[in-house]
């Protein structure tokens, strides 16, 4: 019988099933981080049990850590006590850990593929919702509770039951300026945040097959926004490239071997999807988010929406409140709305190619007067990259903050935060309520997106910068 | 785990959709290495305003819904950041089972790790039950029975078997899986066979 990707990649993890369907899955990969497994290692230590297989788990400090000079180590007293328990933890149950000050240091969706610990085909979890994003290297990718971090270090495996098979095609081409961020907002705009709940996605088309992985892994990475379980991507050449020659990839024969495997992860031909949706790659235009959940969708060269248009009482209520959180009137321009902070980083896009999309754009422009902009690079690598490659420069003479790695702004526990009110175009993923610090606004955008508004000085259009 | 059968109790209403585990429970708490004390920090950011004062007219800051053990909301509740100190908030405040017509995937899981029940049912139920509640009466949840019993009515609800048993019981699933530790040792005997390049790094 013709299989799904996902159908392959399950099927291949399954430890035990039950007859109600509830399976244990073998993970692969496991990737901890400091916010989300300390409870885990206690519970741990509490009954007296062993991480099984400490060399499949990765740690890195990336949600608390300071984005400023880090020669004083971490100046919040809460988050170095999580970052040094981190590294206790670590040392005490033999994990290896890439600590503040390792050049290796970063985001932990960053990391995980930068240095080939990420591979196709592999299951991989992690106590962070963004762990969707490993996806887009056909790996099956989730986030999961601490709780559950706990019993991946115990077992090795995962209790879980099977998602349905979910396909988003993504057809023809994309108009300039639009990228894979405009891609997958315009996805969770159609499908709604709980449009992927119960499924898991796979990305295909035309569209998808031109991206980059570095741009895959941005459409993968929101794929939590909409509800589903995990995104895939099946891997293909580019994929296999980005591999060749990274610190923890297969080498040698064991290289043959694995790429050997990785070339049967795909969907076969024929194969069944509990649901299939088709999105024309045309009719995708630079968006941005004017609500405060990233289904709140509009073109640049829309309006802000009227409440009083939408049927659904429950959905009007909603937007009433997002309009009144973000100070936007019903029908104002998108383009007038005035920001007053630029987070260019994150999980979303953090990496080598956002940062020199962006740099591209600013090259010899300044930023709008009165607003606050940054740089924070995913990792410490994709930061000596852009050093090396002299990007930092160009940020720095725009008048951008050129930072340390971390997740910084995306949900702002470091000192990277918004004050009440204070407008932000960002290129991270989330625009709930006071996810940037508390009362502040966000617009998720892509980071050429990010640019425009930091030089215009409001939300504005990619497509208008030369 | 702490065993779950009933719950009675006043159910306070939250009548919003797409409540995130932002704001459940705000990124600054998530600071702590404990799995306790997060219950007055719960919905921080509607229940207290800017200078920590008690916001009045927030649901859960009124008697007798501050001490309600069930919570009813709009639908797609607890989407977002996978932060298990969501559950453990609504736990530590009191909160025993949540009704919503549905649930974020993560945050789903998240309550059965920690012993909360969270019921899925109907758009109709929960609006009966939203109206019912402005009554301060009390209402019951029976998992056995997987039933909600309101005045003289009641609704059945549906729950996968195996995650009501784990709450029945109190069931730890790390406890549950240790068990099959012969299946374990066998698929990675398998894996290190066929799969060498993922143990392998040379």
């Amino acid at each position: 019988m013709p299989k799904t990707l996902y159908d392959k990649i399950w099927e291949d993890h399954l430890v035990h099933q039950q007859d109600d369907g509830t399976a244990l899955l073998y993970v692969d990969r496991h990737l901890v981080h400091e916010v989300t497994s300390p409870q885990a290692f206690e519970g741990l230590r509490m009954k007296k049990r062993i991480v099984r297989r400490p060399e499949l788990t990765l740690a890195v400090p990336d949600h608390n850590v300071p984005t400023t000079d880090r020669s004083k180590g971490i100046l919040d007293a809460q988050s170095k006590i999580q970052v040094d328990t981190l590294r206790k933890n670590c040392k005490e149950f033999k994990i290896e850990l890439f600590d503040v000050n390792d050049k290796r240091q970063g985001i932990v969706h960053i990391i995980g593929p930068e240095q080939g610990f990420t591979q196709p085909g592999t299951v991989i979890v992690c106590g962070d919702s963004h762990t969707a994003t490993h996806g887009a290297f056909g790996s099956l990718a989730f986030g999961i509770g601490t709780s559950e971090v706990e019993h991946v270090l115990a077992t090795q495996t995962l209790v879980q039951k099977k998602s349905k098979n979910f396909r988003i095609n993504v057809n023809g081409k994309l108009p300039t300026g639009v990228t894979s961020k405009d891609v997958i907002l315009k996805i969770i705009g159609t499908i709604g945040t709980a449009g992927g709940t119960g499924y898991v996605i796979e990305f295909a088309g035309e569209v998808v097959r031109n991206l980059s992985v570095e741009q895959r892994m941005t459409i993968c990475n929101m794929t939590i926004e909409a509800g589903a379980r995990a995104g895939l991507i099946a891997p293909d050449e580019k994929t296999f490239d980005y591999f060749k020659g990274r610190p923890k990839s297969p080498k040698g024969e064991q290289w043959d071997k694995a790429l050997a495997h990785w070339k049967t992860l795909y969907s076969d031909e024929g194969c069944i999807f509990d649901k299939e949706i088709n999105i024309e790659g045309k009719d995708i235009e630079p968006l941005v988010t004017w609500g405060t959940s990233p289904q709140d969708v509009s073109p640049i060269t829309g309006r802000v929406p009227d409440p009083e248009q939408e049927v659904d009482e429950e959905r009007k209520t909603a937007m009433y409140r997002s309009l009144e959180y973000m100070g936007l009137k019903p029908n104002m321009k998108i383009s007038d709305i005035k920001v007053d902070t630029i987070f260019i980083g994150s999980c979303t896009n953090g990496r080598i190619e956002d940062l020199r999309l962006a740099a591209k754009l600013l090259k010899g422009k300044k930023i709008a007067k009165d607003v606050t902009a940054l740089v924070v690079p995913g990792s410490g690598l994709v930061k000596k990259q852009a050093e090396e490659e002299g990007l930092d420069k160009i940020f720095i003479e725009a008048g951008f903050q050129w930072r340390e790695p971390g997740c910084s702004m995306c949900l702002a526990m470091n000192d990277d935060k918004l004050a009440s009110k204070e407008r932000c175009a960002s290129t991270s993923n989330r625009n709930f309520e006071g996810r940037q610090g508390r009362g502040g606004r966000t617009h998720l955008v892509s980071p050429g997106m990010a640019v425009a508004a930091a030089i215009q000085g409001h939300l504005a259009d990619v497509r208008e910068i030369n | 785990m702490e065993k779950f059968t009933k719950v009675k109790s006043v159910p306070a209403y939250l009548s919003l959709m797409n409540i995130d585990t932002d704001m459940i429970i705000p990124k600054q708490f998530l600071k702590t290495i404990k799995r306790t004390g997060l219950g007055k920090s719960l919905f921080y950011e509607m229940r207290y305003d800017e200078e920590g004062k008690i916001i009045k007219e927030f649901i859960l800051n009124n008697e007798p819904y501050s001490r309600s053990k069930i919570l009813i909301a709009g639908k797609n509740f607890g989407c977002g950041s996978s932060r298990e100190h969501a559950p453990w908030a609504l736990l530590d405040f009191g909160i025993k089972c949540v009704i919503c017509v549905s649930y974020a995937d993560i945050f789903y899981n998240n309550c059965f790790n920690n012993g909360i029940l969270p019921i899925e049912i109907s758009e109709n139920v929960v609006q009966e039950l939203s109206e019912y509640s402005k009554k301060k009466k009390e209402i019951e949840v029976d998992l056995e029975k997987q039933e909600i019993t309101y005045g003289n009515k009641s609704v059945k609800f549906n729950l996968d078997s195996f995650k009501k048993k784990r709450l029945i019981e109190g069931l730890d699933n790390i406890s549950l899986s240790m068990e099959k530790n012969l299946d374990i040792e066998k698929y990675e005997n398998i894996m290190k066979k066929n799969k060498t390049w993922l143990t392998k790094n040379d």
